[in-house]
């Protein structure tokens, strides 16, 4: 009874309807990894799915699949069913590749779907010797049967390695899938379990982490990152688990001498390498050796790899300008290298400045391809692909647009603004602007706002208009010398309205910049009217802001500005700056001025026990697929009676169309060496 | 029925009795041994085993498939004469005729499309008014196209060296490059299987994959303006790239065949152009050797891809969407043998497989790059 279950379960593992399931299941979940991105911090997934949906699919193991329990259960099952089924094939299997058949009943040769009778003219054992002769020279090997009855079956087969293939094929699935389990996550997690270690959380400083997220030394199986800023030395790696991390010291220390990103031309990277030195704990040796993508070193079992870089904490000196719209703050120096949190007062208020990223490289493509393609037509169009693949037909236009600096700015509520700000100016639309990124969460795009440069190719101007227009408390005097300017022969009356619209435009515009202005307009003008009521309001604006210009220039003790087209359009750009800067955020702009750059290289570190297994696996899978494939099994069974009856049947484990030409072949050389007078016509086709 | 003549025991040409394959073969060790005499001073040991071993291999395609060799000599009669027109002067594909309008790269892959979309039509008109002549035609063209292709890629390998010696690289880098191998790699199987089984009815639908990724490509490079070559970023400088890309596209293209003669089948088996196309044996077996082949090379592909990734990434597979579709891939063309091979299956069944097969195969071919983010990110549209 129970023996019967037992046997019936083994039947159910080793078959191959369980294997197909397993590897259905298996592929319908790799399908779903494939789509929801895999690894990514946890964050990210709960701003995708919504509170909802993110701890279900946290527990379901969706954001690490390939490495959660269930999926490797199944995985671990694929190689049970497969090695079963191995077992309970091979002995089946080698009969088969050791047999002949030569005890086959005629009666089963004449089940065969290739079969030719003919009577031979000579005797049987002649026959056989014939026959044997004939076998052999086409490569078969045989072995005679002389039958009870006098007659004679040869049994002869070719081709027996294509069933060695099976054995390879599938061996491989199982050194393949238990090499991958090796090099998975499951040792590390045995490991942990075994060792009472447990992942931290990141973004902590290393040396606060506690002792059991440390693993030993001895640990053969894992994979992490090795994050070295250039002249600096780092001997942990740092492993994900999950959400979570595990640090990996390592059994000798690596030291970064300098990281070298080079360009092509067109601004794509061309190499990243590592300048590093290695040295042994224990033997105390060093090595030298640059590192590349595509060539990674093996030091005492353990691989590293160019995987990536990141700033090393460059030195950033940054001028912080006020924003701030009712109390102007001085313009302040500020200086600290990336990875560092300073404190900046703002005012009474106190923020934390978070320097997160630096890049001294920014390119960037300004083309629009699709643009240029619309406004040729067919023939012109055809003309341009034509020639060599060297010359552009795309109207790709990158631009370098230098250094940028990433940072965070954190109010006491512990609130913070993620902020890009680039160094260098760049052109739009005929003026020069300096550009700074802000968004309030992570992973929306950034919103950009232009800082536009005055005549010296300064941002300075702007800020000081900022300054004097964005300070209620100016605003009547700005007014009144707008009205002074713009009707200077007209009644007090008349004054007094217009400088009652300039106030109010002036502070509509403070408070929303462009936004509040359309939504007074909006909400109490006729539609009809608002489009003429618009005009004026920006004519209102353009007014002010240009006498607040003049203002900063008399403070400054410089001349008046003369009204051109240049500066017509400075103040336009002006005007929208100083809208955008209404939804900016921070108290403060900073500006990047100078840097000193240090780079950091990210090396992936690993030891992959699996591999061996896994390379050896992929040979034999190889070779497997070719011998089930390429190889043919053909069996040839040629039975002389004692009358002279012969029956040539072939067998195959291949049936393609080929095999009726080859048994046709077979036939007709065997009938012409036992039967040269016969003229029987052999069968077309065979059923 | 005498169109389908029986496949199998071609014999091969006797070399002895075959002076033009005598020739094929001087030509090729000549070519070998010129190469190796002028260049061999700049080659690695890669490169020479390369050289050395693309002869005795060209030299059995062409022992055993005679029309291949008039297509090589093609080839490299076109190569060198575009190279010789270049003088080491990239400008000079605008200023020479023949390089302007016939055999620079671009012109040359240009041809190649101009020529697989008319093949197509001919073959349509071949199987529509059952004209031996239009078949034939749509087999020149067919030649001829792939010749072109051919050419264009291998002229565009030596002008990406023209741009600078830091940029030149070998053209399959990138989704237009791969494109145009995809389109050779499928023709030259489906030359083989024509010459193989004798029938040239099959055309129409195997061109009607190659006209579609044709049409890919000429909207990828007048749209998105991608026939420009573009320099290999660092993970790509690897010379696993130039046994990764080509071994993966022997198996794409012997899929996508497959998924066409599928498609024939059905057709047959519904009594659709039923007299028109071969015997519904024929397109079953060649069904089933293109899945073979393509199998087997799409095995090694996938292996390769692995020791790649494991030099480059770190890990040899990490279940990026690119590395896991080609599982799914894999998956499914080893069930499909598996039901032919050990479950005897025929007919119907097998031939939807090969076209859903198809689908998958697409996907994991473009819709990756398409919809999905990973690491093979540069071959995205």
């Amino acid at each position: 009874m129970q023996r019967g279950t037992l046997r019936d379960l083994f039947e159910l593992l080793s078959s191959m309807r369980f294997a197909i399931s397993l590897l259905t299941v298996l592929g319908i979940a790799s399908i779903i990894g494939t789509v929801i991105q895999q690894g990514q911090p946890y964050n990210a997934y709960l701003n995708q799915f919504g509170p909802f949906w993110f701890p279900m699919l946290e527990r379901t193991g969706l954001y690490n699949l390939y490495n959660t329990s269930w999926f490797v259960v199944i995985l671990a099952f694929l190689v049970l069913s497969t090695s079963l089924c191995i077992i309970r094939q091979t002995t089946p299997m080698l009969r088969e590749i050791r047999g002949y058949r030569e005890h086959a009943r005629e009666a089963s040769l004449r089940q065969f779907a290739h079969q030719h009778g003919f009577r031979a003219g000579i005797a049987p054992a002649d026959a056989q010797a014939r026959v044997l002769t004939y076998m052999r020279d086409s490569g078969f090997s045989a072995r005679s049967n002389a039958r009870a009855d006098g007659g004679v079956l040869i049994a002869a087969k070719q081709g027996s390695a294509s069933r060695s293939g099976y054995f390879l094929a599938h061996g491989a699935i199982v050194l393949i899938c238990v090499g991958g389990l090796l090099d998975g996550d499951l040792p590390l997690r045995v490991r942990m379990a075994l060792g009472g270690k447990a992942s931290t959380t990141a973004g902590q400083l290393i040396v606060e982490m506690p002792e059991s997220s440390r693993m030993g030394e001895d640990n053969w199986s894992f994979r992490g990152n090795l994050f070295i800023p250039e002249g600096r030395s780092n001997r942990t790696a740092v492993l994900r688990l999950g959400d979570g991390i595990l640090l990996q010291p390592l059994p000798f220390s690596v030291a970064l001498t300098k990281f070298h990103i080079e360009h092509y031309d067109n601004g794509s990277p061309s190499r990243f390498a590592s300048d590093i030195v290695i040295t042994d704990d224990a033997s105390g040796e060093t090595l030298s050796h640059t590192l590349e993508v595509n060539r990674p070193l093996t030091h005492r079992g353990v691989t590293l790899y160019q995987s990536g870089f990141e700033d090393g904490g460059s030195m950033l000196r940054l001028t912080a300008r006020s924003l701030s719209a009712d109390a102007a703050l001085a313009t302040t120096q500020v200086e600290g290298a990336v990875g560092d949190s300073l404190a900046i007062e703002a005012g009474k208020h106190p923020y934390k400045l978070e320097l997160t990223d630096f890049r001294a490289f920014n390119v960037e493509d300004f083309g629009s391809p699709t643009q240029e393609a619309e406004t040729s037509a067919g023939l012109a169009q055809l003309q341009r692909q034509l020639g060599s693949g060297a010359i552009s037909a795309s109207s790709r236009d990158l631009r370098n647009l230098g250094p940028s600096f990433g940072y965070k700015l954190r109010d006491a509520a512990g609130q913070a603004r993620e902020f890009h700000n680039y160094m260098m100016p760049v052109e739009q639309r005929g003026a020069w602007f300096i550009i700074s990124g802000m968004r309030e969460e992570a992973g929306t795009d950034f919103r950009y706002i232009r800082f536009p440069l005055d005549d010296d190719g300064r941002i300075d101007t702007w800020f000081d208009i900022h300054k004097i227009f964005m300070d209620p408390r100016r605003h009547a005097q700005i007014a009144a010398r707008f009205a002074q300017r713009s009707l200077p022969g007209a009644d007090s009356a008349t004054r007094e309205r217009f400088v009652a619209t300039a106030l109010h435009t002036a502070s509509l515009f403070a408070e929303r910049g462009y936004e509040g202005v359309g939504r007074f307009i909006e909400s109490t003008i006729p539609a009809a009217e608002q489009e003429r009521a618009m005009d004026v309001f920006s004519k209102v604006l353009q007014g002010m802001v240009w006498e607040a210009w003049l203002l900063a220039r008399e403070q400054a003790g410089l001349a008046e500005p003369v009204m051109d087209d240049k500066h017509a359009l400075f103040l336009g750009n002006t005007l929208a700056a100083l809208s955008d800067s209404r939804f900016y955020g921070a108290p403060l702009y900073f500006q990047l001025t100078d840097y000193t750059l240090r780079q950091a290289t990210v090396l992936q570190v690993t030891r992959s026990p699996g591999k061996p297994l896994v390379y050896l696996g992929s040979l034999l899978m190889v070779l497997g697929i070719f011998a089930m494939l390429y190889i043919r099994e053909r069996r040839l069974f040629v039975l002389v009676k004692p009358d002279g009856d012969t029956l040539v049947a072939l067998s195959t484990n291949r049936r393609t169309m080929d095999v009726d030409d080859i048994f046709r072949h077979h036939a007709e050389s065997l009938r012409a060496r036992l039967a040269p007078a016969s003229t029987d016509p052999l069968p077309e086709h065979t059923p | 029925m005498t169109e389908l003549a029986q496949p199998g025991i071609h014999p091969a040409h006797a070399p002895h009795r075959d002076p033009l394959g005598w020739l094929y073969l001087l030509a090729l060790i000549g070519g070998a041994g010129v190469a190796l005499l002028r260049y061999g001073a700049l080659m690695d040991g890669y490169d020479t085993a390369i050289l050395l071993l693309q002869v005795p291999v060209l030299a059995a395609i062409g022992r055993h498939w005679a029309a291949f060799r008039p297509y090589l000599t093609a080839v490299a009669t076109l190569s060198i004469a575009s190279i010789g027109l270049y003088g080491g002067d990239l400008a000079r594909a605008e200023q020479t005729f023949a390089l302007k309008y016939l055999i620079s790269s671009q012109t040359a892959i240009m041809w190649m499309s101009a020529l697989y979309l008319i093949a197509t039509g001919a073959y349509w008109l071949g199987l529509l008014t059952r004209s031996a002549f239009a078949d034939r035609t749509g087999g020149a063209l067919l030649w001829s196209g792939t010749a072109m292709g051919t050419t264009g890629l291998l002229v565009r390998w030596f002008e990406s060296y023209l741009m600078g010696p830091r940029i030149g690289h070998i053209p399959i880098s990138n989704l237009y490059e791969v494109m145009v191998l995809f389109c050779l790699i499928t023709a030259l199987l489906y030359l083989y299987y024509e010459h193989r089984y004798a029938t040239r009815k099959m055309g129409a639908f195997v061109s009607l994959i190659i006209s579609a990724a044709v049409a890919f490509l000429l909207w990828y490079a007048f749209t998105r303006g991608a026939a420009e070559i573009q320099p290999l970023i660092p993970a790509l400088q690897s010379y696993w790239m130039k046994v990764h890309v080509p071994t993966n596209f022997i198996g794409y293209g012997a899929f996508s065949l497959a998924a066409m003669v599928g498609v024939g089948q059905l057709l047959v088996e519904r009594g659709v152009l039923a007299s028109r196309l071969p015997d519904p044996r024929v397109l079953e077996d060649v069904m089933y050797r293109a899945i073979a082949i393509g199998f087997a090379f799409f095995t090694i592909a996938t292996i390769l891809g692995a020791l790649w990734a494991a030099e480059a990434w770190g890990t040899y597979w990490q279940w990026d969407p690119k590395e896991t579709w080609a599982l799914i891939v894999w998956l499914n063309y080893a069930a499909w043998l598996h039901m032919r091979l050990t479950k005897g299956l025929r007919g119907t069944m097998l031939a939807w497989w090969a076209v859903i097969g198809l689908l998958v195969t697409t996907f994991a071919f473009i819709g990756v790059n398409m919809f999905l983010t990973g690491l093979h990110s540069y071959g995205s549209i």
